[in-house]
């Protein structure tokens, strides 16, 4: 992608497309990603609603997935799991 | 032609504004501005203005009022000084990184320690490097003319920057003048409603004030550096426009007696007035000393400065304001930079004094000249004085 010049750029940083943050994927800024056990989990949504960047979403089976795409990996959702249903993997794994 | 009418200068601003027909005022009193925004609450609660005035809890809540109001398309304006400016810093240059037209008026004071209210100004040049157009008045018709300008500049669409319009604290802000004050037609007819070309509107929608990474931030200063270095034209333009209205013609740098002067007086505000009767006595006694003003002191106004010093030998640059420890008054350092490469030059004397509102008087004046003579005759010229200080 060709990067705007000073003449180029929009005037003091104006975005003018709303929600164009969702082409920033931020995913790959993560270092470990949480992986789920669906024996362990039940459902409760928990997770959801602590995820800080909301990269998590409920599938069709009712499950809490994660969207890779823009999960920094921070670790709060395996924090907060009650039922230990989520584990941080290093992504170098 | 407007009305001669004797008043406050505080107050003369307040209804400057008031017949700008500002939409929103969000202030924290602080002496001495108090009353500009003490006499525009009052316009609002009587009626005689139609504008929403926030009272807000500190200067970093006010500055932060502005932003939002300016983003969402409003005319509007705040006050403050010293220790309120200072608290305000953070969201000052968020207000010129936005690119935000808020007309500010200083009424310039020191800045603590030791705690003083009185005025000088250490507290505008501690934000001179915060992006906004910057501009000193020197006298009550000067605050006047100049905060009804200081809108049509900031909001002209090839500026769109903020103003601080700086008047010195009890020297200017408590004095009464006799003032032309113009009538709200004339003004309203010189300065259309405000129709921000950007702005924060659901039905439109834009973001402000993005995240930018490191490699978009550098081209977003440079933008906003030409963009503000490129204000000159438009503000002399405004001046022009409004003197061919109103009679009264500004100029970034004003000329006093200048004509083969071999000394000149550079300075900003109030005691310039006093300066210049100094300047009166000295040519009266067959010195040639002349006066130079800055009036708009943000753009730099580098042309303007050099030409006006071009002739002279010596340059007494007296500064409110001290730079602790540094290369001496910022606006002497500053003069001396732009200077330095050019082939007539004066000597740049600087000197340091009228600190938290001590008084200036003209004999002062005429001894500063005489010193900073003797300095340049001698070749021992210091980077700085402070004068007027008991040793
Ligand atoms: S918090 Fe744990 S148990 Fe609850 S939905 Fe999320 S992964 Fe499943
Ligand atoms: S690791 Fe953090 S960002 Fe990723 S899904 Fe869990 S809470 Fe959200």
């Amino acid at each position: 992608m060709e990067l705007p010049t000073w003449k180029t750029i929009n005037h003091a940083c104006i975005v003018f497309e709303a929600g164009n943050s969702k082409e920033y994927l931020t995913g790959d800024w993560r270092s470990m990603r949480p992986e789920r056990e669906d024996a362990k989990c039940v459902k409760c949504g928990e997770c959801w609603m602590y995820c800080p960047d909301a990269a998590i979403y409920q599938d069709e089976q009712g499950y809490y997935a994660v969207d890779y795409d823009y999960c920094k990996g921070c670790g709060i959702c395996a924090r907060e799991c009650k039922h230990g249903a989520i584990t941080m993997v290093e992504e170098s794994e | 032609m407007g009305k001669l009418t004797g008043i406050e200068v505080s107050i003369a601003c307040s209804e400057a504004v008031t017949l700008c027909d500002v939409d929103v005022i969000a202030a924290y009193p602080i002496t001495p501005q108090t009353h500009i925004v003490e006499h525009l609450s009052e316009q609002v609660a009587e009626g005689h203005l139609d504008a929403e005035y926030i009272k807000v809890e500190s200067e970093h809540s006010a500055m932060s009022c502005c932003v939002g109001s300016s983003a969402a398309g409003a005319r509007t304006f705040t006050s403050t000084c010293s220790q309120g400016l200072a608290l305000m810093h953070e969201i000052v240059m968020i207000a010129s990184g936005l690119r935000l037209p808020i007309v500010m008026a200083v009424a310039t004071r020191t800045l603590s320690a030791p705690l003083s209210i009185w005025g000088d100004q250490s507290d505008v040049m501690s934000e001179r490097d915060s992006g906004w157009i910057t501009i000193f008045a020197e006298n009550g018709q000067e605050v006047f003319d100049l905060t009804v300008q200081s809108f049509r500049i900031a909001e002209d669409e090839r500026v769109l920057f903020p103003v601080m319009l700086c008047l010195d604290g009890f020297h200017l802000s408590h004095v009464i003048e006799p003032i032309e004050l113009e009538s709200k037609e004339d003004v309203q007819a010189w300065l259309p409603p405000y129709k921000a070309k950007y702005r924060l509107d659901p039905d439109n929608v834009l973001s402000m004030g993005a995240f930018a990474m490191p490699d978009y931030f550098s081209e977003i200063k440079k933008q906003q550096n030409e963009a503000l270095r490129g204000t000159l034209p438009v503000i002399k333009e405004v001046f022009k426009d409004f003197g061919d209205r109103f009679g009264r013609y500004y100029e970034p740098v004003t000329r006093y007696q200048t004509e083969e002067a071999e000394t000149i007086i550079v300075m900003a505000g109030a005691f310039a007035g006093t300066a210049r009767l100094a300047v009166d006595t000295m040519r009266a006694a067959g010195k040639k000393v002349g006066l130079v003003t800055i009036k708009v002191f943000r753009p730099f106004p580098f042309e303007e400065i050099t030409e006006a010093l071009a002739g002279a030998k010596t340059a007494v640059v007296i500064d409110r304001a001290l730079s602790v420890a540094g290369p001496g008054g910022p606006m002497a350092s500053e003069i001396r930079s732009a200077l330095y490469h050019e082939q007539k030059k004066p000597a740049v004397v600087s000197m340091v004094g009228g600190l938290s509102g001590r008084d200036v008087f003209q004999e002062q004046f005429i001894e500063l000249v005489e010193r900073a003579e003797a300095c340049v005759a001698s070749g021992k010229i210091p980077q700085y004085e402070m004068f007027g200080v008991r040793e």
